[in-house]
């Protein structure tokens, strides 16, 4: 079943010289000559070459690229570890009122105070979700809050006259645990899961000494796992004279049921954007605020947002600060979908932790019958199946199971993570999926099951119905081609 | 669902947590808002904010007002690009993974780079990303940066590279610009790179092609800082006065104000350093039957692949915000581009002709500017902003706290947004605050 090899012409092959979609408005000032306001060596003699459409090409193109897209209100996300839930509407709107998106970052304090009020009022909402006594808001990303939240151990640590080097990792984490690490200056200390997939004490309690800054943990753990020892874990790591860091990736299984704060981290970040509603935008916009225990307020990034009586104010008297790690205050417009979010659940919060973790422990129920199960236990809002058992009986890799249930109309889970289970199907349902979705990608997942026995090379060669087959990676790495030049075919 | 799932309540889905760990009392949070209410409380909180529609704003210095053609966020604002995850499933994310290439191309073009990841956080974080590239590439552990640099910039900058071995020093500006003899001495066998903006911290535009010259002699690379990229319509791009790496904000190109964030960071630099680029790369390749695709790309250098050796910690970027940037330069084209950066220029020309007349008001510094200007004030900047604010105007920035020898530095933007009728409006705010 070969399809004629049609392509979706790139938006420079659309451009026709002299075409524009959007015509600025005339100077209404002196028509002076541009040479007399800039001097002629400072202005750009060539035009960079950018398409020149009408507007409704413009709006033609952009709209079958995004028939060209998956998202989450088209379809089922079980993406594991991302946590692609559906994200209400109206957060969308609060976002785009005119005294938010027009606000600018330069506007002082006194005209600014519903943005200040919004992020005070955020700030003690997250506290009391997370355990923590204070927010910073600055990081744009989960990641970049790991780097923040090490840098003020880091700085904590200093402080006290300590200099330590290492911070441990378990096998498990995400890829961006270690990179962060490496940010911050700190080698870094892999640390083996044991057969239940919690952190082994054992081997925790090896690395563990005085050159120890943090552990870096995710809890409930990349395999769907609650760590069961977390006291014992948090005791060997203070014991030692280090902190507790909590990656906050999966605090969508939590939310009012237990808190990292009274579990023994020190500190977390939280991925406002999975667990508090925030579209992911195809990778982004996100944020990453950190919470902290008082202990690391002193080395928060500057400024913070403080209230004194009725009026809210930016402090940047922070002389500990580990300095900013980024322009401006945060990723406001995502705090304002937070913040709505927040206030649409209040209490209720809790019951989208319930159905999140409900929901994967009935999927897992319905597929551990057709993949095997690496670590059999309760899970949380996630679990991790390995396709172990189709590749040894029928040669078909999980990357191809993925690829066919592309086929079947849903999303592909997240494959070959973590990185510690052999042939890994990551899967995350969220709590907005209903029963009726869950049964349907359960018969999918089923289906190709059954087809990697009678049919394995329809699902070696898929996808099939998408607008392209299977992509050549290996090609496009190897011949980079990362820019359109018209008539090379974009060779970088 | 709790049969199936084998457990007997949802408090049993649970149980592997420590007892002493799992809340006794429920959250204490205020009560939940149905939609309406929710959005009232939301709509008097945005009141209470002087925004850019309720007041008339001259106030720039690192991020820009500047108008949004509706057709930008009625395409990127499209759900099936919002409500997409990161394209790791590159058959059913052709939308996301072309935008994203398209972007790429647009990006050099506008900046003179041969290549472009698919964005950073923001302008300030993309810089500090730059120095530790500079360092890879040339194993070299100093950078060296014009104190005209954004304030923020080279903030980040340092909480970047602080623990990472890597020292920065900074050259004082001079009359509002970087001298490139004192860069020059400040360079030696040591540095990586040498920082620079333009326009700069107080919009005046640097000599490129002679900073960048000095930073080659020495070995190091020119890394370019951009905070106004609608500059780059009008202005020689940094590619072509010689830069090596450019980091940027991307705000100004189709996204709004939002009190700060989400912003754009650009991130685009030479050929051959592509390897050690942060962040994601989309690349063009082919699917099986021949057709032209898109996937991400050499992901060997990334954090899922390689771990604590990765080019950067960078994973969740800003797709969006670069979605509705391609969007943007797509709607101007060359031309538009061309024209909105003089439209920029002329007003903020005008603006500033008419405010250097009012008595007691005088440029501070002589070089060529764009589209923002630093004046000195009879009145200290922030009691001028006061008296502006009454009068419904938001001024300039009072530079002060910024830059302690410029006390009575007020740094001044007029962008295309702003009319004659506006402009014309302010000086008149601007005579009377300081009369009275």
């Amino acid at each position: 079943m070969t399809r004629p090899p049609t392509t979706m012409p790139v938006i420079f092959e659309r451009s026709m010289p002299g075409r524009i979609a959007a015509a600025p408005p005339a100077p209404d000032v002196p028509d002076v000559p541009m040479e007399t306001i800039v001097d002629a060596e400072h202005l750009r003699n060539t035009p960079p070459t950018l398409p020149e459409v009408s507007e409704l090409d413009l709006v033609r193109h952009y709209t079958r690229l995004s028939h060209r897209n998956y998202s989450v209100d088209a379809g089922f996300y079980p993406l594991g570890s991302c946590t692609m839930k559906y994200n209400p509407k109206v957060n969308e709107d609060a976002a785009g009122l005119a005294g938010f998106a027009r606000l600018h970052p330069n506007t002082p304090a006194p005209l600014a105070q519903g943005a200040l009020e919004l992020l005070w009022r955020l700030e003690q909402m997250l506290c009391e979700i997370s355990g923590m006594d204070r927010v910073t808001f600055q990081p744009s990303a989960g990641a970049h809050g790991e780097m923040t939240a090490l840098m003020m151990i880091r700085a904590y640590l200093e402080d006290r006259g300590e200099r330590r080097t290492r911070v441990i990792v378990p096998d498990s984490a995400h890829g961006t645990n270690p990179a962060s690490a490496a940010m911050c200056g700190f080698e870094v200390t892999t640390v083996r899961s044991d057969a239940r997939g919690n952190i082994d004490h054992a081997a925790l309690r090896r690395a563990a000494d005085g050159s120890v800054a943090a552990l870096m943990l995710t809890n409930p753990n990349t395999l769907g796992l609650f760590e069961e020892g977390i006291y014992e874990v948090a005791e060997i790591v203070h014991n030692c004279g280090a902190l507790m860091y909590l990656d906050g990736a999966n605090f969508n299984a939590m939310l009012g049921i237990t808190r990292p704060g009274d579990q023994g981290f020190d500190v977390m970040h939280m991925n406002v954007h999975k667990t508090f509603g925030t579209p992911h935008g195809g990778g982004g916009p996100g944020a990453g605020p950190v919470a902290v225990k008082r202990l690391l307020e002193p080395y928060m990034p500057a400024p913070t947002v403080e209230r004194d009586g009725d009026r809210f104010l930016l402090d940047g008297d922070r002389p500990k600060s580990i300095g900013r790690v980024r322009a401006f205050n945060g990723n406001f417009g995502i705090f304002v979908r937070t913040y709505a979010y927040l206030l649409a659940y209040g209490p209720l919060l809790r019951q989208v932790s319930e159905a999140a973790v409900l929901n994967a422990n009935y999927l897992l129920a319905l597929l551990r019958p057709h993949f095997d199960l690496p670590y059999d236990r309760r899970c949380m809002h996630e679990f991790v199946l390995s396709g172990r058992r189709q590749k040894e009986q029928h040669g078909i890799r999980t990357l191809e199971i993925a690829k066919r249930l592309l086929d079947h109309g849903f999303h592909a889970p997240t494959v070959y993570f973590p990185l510690i289970v052999s042939e890994a199907i990551l899967i995350e349902p969220t709590e907005t999926e209903s029963r009726q979705t869950l049964d349907a990608f359960a018969d999918a997942m089923i289906r190709v099951a059954g087809e990697c026995a009678t049919d394995p090379e329809t699902v070696r060669n898929a996808p099939q119905s998408t607008v392209v087959t299977r992509l050549d990676e290996v090609a496009a790495a190897r011949k980079l081609n990362l820019r359109w030049t018209a008539g090379k075919e974009g060779d970088s | 669902m709790l049969r199936v799932a084998g457990v007997a309540s949802l408090e049993d889905l649970f149980a592997e947590i420590p007892a002493a760990a799992r809340m006794k009392r429920p959250l204490e949070l205020p009560p939940a808002l149905p939609e309406g209410e929710l959005l009232d409380h939301l709509r008097r909180l945005a009141d209470k904010n002087a925004h850019a529609d309720h007041m008339v704003s001259f106030l720039g210095a690192g991020a820009y007002d500047h108008e949004i053609p509706s057709v930008v966020w009625r395409l990127a604002g499209r759900a099936e690009f919002v409500t997409a995850y990161t394209p790791y499933q590159a058959e059913v994310m052709q939308g996301e993974l072309q935008a994203a290439y398209e972007y790429q191309t647009m990006l050099c073009e506008l900046t003179g780079m041969d290549v472009a990841n698919a964005s950073m956080y923001d302008g300030a974080s993309a810089l500090g990303e730059a120095a530790v590239m500079a360092r890879d590439l040339t194993g070299r552990n100093r950078v060296v940066t014009s104190s005209a640099v954004h304030p923020h910039y080279r903030e980040v900058l340092r909480t970047y590279t602080r623990h990472l071995g890597i020292e920065v020093t900074e050259v004082p500006h001079r009359d509002g610009v970087t001298p490139p003899g004192e860069i020059r001495a400040a360079t030696g066998p040591e540095t990586a790179a040498v920082m620079v903006q333009s326009p700069n911290a107080f919009g005046c535009i640097e000599q490129g092609a002679a900073l960048a010259q000095v930073a080659h002699e020495a070995g190091a690379l020119l890394i370019a800082a951009v905070a106004e990229p609608i500059s780059l319509g009008l202005l020689r791009p940094p590619g072509d006065y010689g830069a090596d790496i450019v980091a940027g904000e991307g705000q100004p190109l189709g996204n709004h104000l939002n009190y700060g964030g989400p912003y754009l960071g650009m991130l685009a630099a030479r050929r051959e350093f592509v390897r050690r680029m942060p962040g994601r790369l989309v690349g063009m390749t082919k699917d099986r039957d021949g057709r032209r695709g898109f996937v991400l790309t050499i992901q060997a250098r990334e954090q899922h692949i390689k771990r604590e050796k990765a080019t950067s910690n960078i994973c969740t970027n800003e797709a969006l915000n670069a979605l509705a940037a391609a969007v943007y330069m797509a709607a101007l084209g060359p031309g538009g581009m061309r024209r909105v950066a003089e439209v920029n220029a002329r007003r903020a020309h005008y603006a500033m002709e008419r405010l250097t007349a009012v008595a007691g008001i005088s440029r501070a510094f002589a070089a060529p500017v764009f589209n923002e200007f630093v004046l000195r004030t009879p009145l200290p900047p922030d009691q001028l902003n006061g008296r502006l604010a009454e009068a419904g105007f938001l001024g300039g920035l009072a530079l002060g706290a910024w830059y302690p020898d410029l006390p009575d530095g007020w740094l001044v933007c007029v962008t295309e947004a702003r009319t004659r009728g506006q402009i014309d409006a302010f000086v008149e705010a601007v005579k009377e605050a300081i009369v009275r």
